[in-house]
């Protein structure tokens, strides 16, 4: 009787394990078989290096969404990557014992707030802000700068554009990087940093020389899950960037990605236009397999996150 | 002369590739105490393990040989080790409640036996926690939870949880490893006392534990047993001279 | 060795004011969700449906948060059991197997996936065959979304209980099921409980994955076959549209689910500390 019943138990956990394999290949075989049309009508040099999207034409080429979303998330991280280790630096090592946890939690609830809110907030409040601050001091330092003046130079009004799709990126994943780099930082045997101490290291040369060689496998596995959820990234992205299909002007200019034009058009495509926006979906998921599997690599034996 | 509850006879094990226990050959006297000492890795705890297959819980664990009670052979394959382990009680290094409250850490054996009877258990939480000498500093509160009792407390709860289920057999792995001298002392005296309802094994690294409680004591050494006899003759002749090296704190 | 220690000072000052940033967007974020949503807040916003944005009312948003409500519900019914089921295989069962650790390497991968590829995959399997969005398309998007998350917390937490304590019950003659069930789950509850809080937290703030799946609905209904509203959604709606009415709405939708989510978070964190 106990052996039957654990037996059943044990098949019954075993089928609930199974159902994330079942999960990740169907997506992995739904995906590919509705991109089918699409593969087969502009193939995948074309549509992965294509820069038409016409609806008119019945032309759908997916060069620019990848473009975009490759631009936002570089143009992101190199925002949030130094901020979040500075703020692992501040949390282990120069905080006061008392707030380390406090702070370390307000950093960690701004992955919380929902996407949806930082759209909202980046295209009402933040986007008008840039606009008004930021974005005309680097267009005043580099636009007139030759050959890549122009992709620095003003011509649409409302703040959505590339650069504000950026900041607001790197607002979100910030958090993750600066979790995964403090849990990181935290591991640093302190026999490793008393040693430099010892002779005479200042603080910022231990953290340097001591500190962050000793963390970098963590910290770029932090910054690979970060760069995941950049490439992701939807609801954010699809009110600041104002998804339009025109050739790349300048960061200020509005622009599209993958997820933006996947939220903009998925509910009204049909057809060739579908399938055109299954395969986006499908290298999205590819690419983001892809990352999140060096970064688990990497992370390896490191910390368990 | 006394009688011998258990035989081990030719038994080998194997962690994987490793071979953790050789030839070894042993009888355990019934209601008696017998020691298993000897340095760390010498075997003792794995040896201990055999007798209720707490092995089988882990892959690629392997035992050669047999270890007969009542006449079967507990290795066998086909040996119901769930039936195995509810004639036998094991108590561990560091106490473990299980996350309940006390008279349900108790109960837990019996009801797994399917008694369901409210006063029969309640009966047999009373009678066991008598036994382990507990039942007057928890009678009171036997609904709190496990956790509350000190680390003392909690381990004559586990023996209590182990005596509930009336066993043949109880082990003991080192079960005042983790405790201060007066908790130590209470569970020697309780282990004394026991030897008149239940056989005792224990493991030791505390010499002057396994002198002080025990009739039978084996000494282990890189997973063979080099010398067993009774107690007394262990701590004052031994025959084998690494025995008396190690008695005498030689090494180890 | 004045240079050494301007450097220092300077770099120490420069992570100091890292910290100050991501402090004050957080607030920042948080202090205008809360002075324009809890503006728009009252009574008819939870009792009412959306008016047409013309009228004297505005009406409310009763039959999203309904649906929302009604959307998670499902989601945990279905992800909850499931993942709780699958990370007692890893943590236990499955320990020492391939199978375990190639689905506890996936979960992981799961994890991180974009909620909005997922949204695609459910429209394919459960909308597009159907031919109408629908609450039982949107809730397994959101159970989809919430499975890993359930498996790995279940997992972890089930491996903190130590190794002893399940010996301890094997030891008494009982079987796995029963160690599992009487003596793990018990011992890793707050943990597996913290897991779920989370998990509910994170499914609640999802819009993509409901995009194209439960879609929305003006109108309040109870009837899965049919489009779901929800908040989120209703957010991505509202917040787009030209009417002063509606953007208010969203801002109080955006209100009310921004806390909802931290003080979940927060609920969470200081549950398994006790």
């Amino acid at each position: 009787m106990d052996r039957a019943l654990n037996q059943t138990y044990k098949v019954v956990t075993l089928l609930s394990a199974l159902v994330i394999i079942a999960v990740i290949v169907g997506i992995f075989a739904t995906l590919l078989y509705q991109s089918f049309p699409a593969i087969k009508a502009f193939g995948i040099f074309d549509f992965i290096f294509g820069t038409e999207w016409n609806p008119s034409t019945e032309v759908y080429n997916g060069g620019r969404p990848l473009l975009g979303t490759i631009i936002t998330t570089i143009l992101a991280l190199s925002i949030a990557i130094p901020i979040a280790i500075g703020i692992a630096i501040f949390i282990t090592e120069l905080c006061p014992a008392i707030l380390r946890q406090p702070v370390g939690t307000a950093i960690e609830l701004l992955a919380a707030i929902p996407s949806i809110i930082y759209g909202m907030w980046g295209l009402f409040v933040f986007a008008p802000i840039l606009e008004r601050t930021i974005q005309p001091a680097i267009a005043f330092i580099f636009g007139s700068l030759p050959v890549i003046g122009s992709f620095f130079q003003v011509s649409y009004g409302g703040g959505a554009n590339i650069f504000t799709t950026a900041m607001v990126l790197a607002v979100m994943v910030i958090p993750f990087i600066a979790s995964i780099t403090r849990d990181t930082f935290m591991q640093v045997p302190a026999v490793l940093k008393e040693s430099a101490y010892g002779i005479g290291a200042t603080k910022w040369e231990v953290i340097k020389d001591v500190v962050i060689p000793y963390s970098k496998a963590g910290t770029a596995g932090g910054i690979i899950i970060a760069t995941g959820r950049a490439l992701g990234e939807t609801m954010a992205v699809a009110y600041v960037i104002d998804n339009r299909h025109g050739a790349l002007e300048s960061i200020f200019s509005p622009f599209t990605t993958i997820t933006s034009v996947l939220a903009n058009e998925f509910n009204e495509a049909s057809g060739i236009h579908l399938s055109s926006l299954f395969f986006l979906a499908l290298i999205l998921f590819v690419a983001n397999l892809l990352i999140l599997s060096a970064a688990k690599y990497m992370l390896r034996g490191s910390i368990a996150k | 002369m006394d009688k011998a509850l258990i035989t081990v006879k030719d038994l080998n094990f194997f962690y994987g590739k490793h071979h953790a226990l050789k030839n070894i050959n042993m009888s355990v006297q019934k209601n008696k105490i017998t020691s298993l000492i000897g340095p760390s890795g010498c075997g003792k705890t794995t040896l201990l393990r055999c007798f209720n297959r707490m092995h089988d819980l882990y892959p690629n664990n392997r035992y050669e040989g047999e270890i007969v009670m009542n006449g079967a052979n507990i290795l066998a394959p086909e040996a119901d080790t769930i039936e195995l382990r509810s004639s036998m009680g094991m108590v561990f290094q560091k106490p473990t409640p299980f996350p309940m409250s006390i008279a349900d850490n108790i109960a837990y054996g019996p009801r797994l036996k399917g008694v369901k009877n409210k006063a029969i258990l309640a009966e047999k939480v009373e009678r066991a926690l008598r036994q382990a000498a507990l039942w007057d500093e928890v009678k009171d509160r036997l609904n709190s939870s496990a956790n509350s009792l000190s680390g003392g407390q909690q381990q004559r709860l586990v023996i209590a949880r182990a005596l509930a289920v009336d066993p043949a057999v109880i082990l003991f792995d080192e079960p005042t490893s983790a405790l201060d001298p007066i908790s130590t002392t209470k569970i020697e005296e309780l282990m004394v006392e026991l030897q008149d309802d239940v056989t005792i094994l224990i493991v030791t690294h505390n010499m002057q534990q396994a002198a002080r409680i025990s009739n039978y004591t084996a000494f282990m050494y890189l997973g063979e047993i080099i010398e067993m006899d009774e107690t007394n003759t262990i701590f004052t002749r031994p025959k084998v001279k690494m025995t008396e090296d190690y008695v005498m704190g030689r090494f180890g | 060795m004045r240079s050494r220690k301007l450097t220092n000072l300077i770099a120490l000052t420069i992570s100091a004011l890292c910290a100050a940033v991501g402090l004050f967007f957080l607030f920042f974020i948080l202090f205008d969700v809360l002075r324009n949503g809890i503006s728009s807040i009252n009574w008819a916003l939870f009792t009412q449906d959306p008016a047409p944005p013309f009228g004297d009312s505005a009406g409310g948003l009763r039959n999203a948060f309904v649906g929302q409500g009604i959307l998670t519900l499902v989601a945990v019914i279905i992800g909850v059991p499931l993942g709780m089921l699958g990370g007692t295989f890893l943590a236990e069962y499955g320990r020492f197997s391939k199978v375990g650790r190639v689905v506890s390497v996936l979960s992981d991968i799961a994890v991180s996936m974009p909620s909005i590829v997922i949204g695609t995959f459910v429209y394919a399997i459960l909308v597009k065959p159907l031919h109408t969005f629908n609450g039982w398309a949107g809730a397994a998007a959101l159970a989809v979304i919430m499975l890993p998350v359930i498996i790995r917390t279940t997992e972890d937490m089930m491996r903190l209980v130590p190794w002893t304590l399940r010996e301890a019950a094997f030891a008494l003659g009982a079987p796995y099921h029963k160690v599992i069930i009487q003596i793990v789950y018990k011992a890793a509850s707050r943990g597996i409980f913290t897991g779920i809080l989370l998990a509910i937290a994170r499914i609640a703030g999802e819009t993509a994955p409901l995009l194209f799946t439960s879609f929305n609905n003006n109108f309040f209904s109870l009837d899965m076959t049919e489009p779901m509203p929800s908040l989120t959604v209703t957010i991505y709606q509202y917040a787009a549209s030209p009417y002063d009415s509606w953007v208010q709405m969203a801002w109080a939708a955006a209100f009310v689910i921004t806390f909802f989510i931290l003080i979940l978070n927060i609920a969470g964190r200081l549950w398994i500390k006790r």
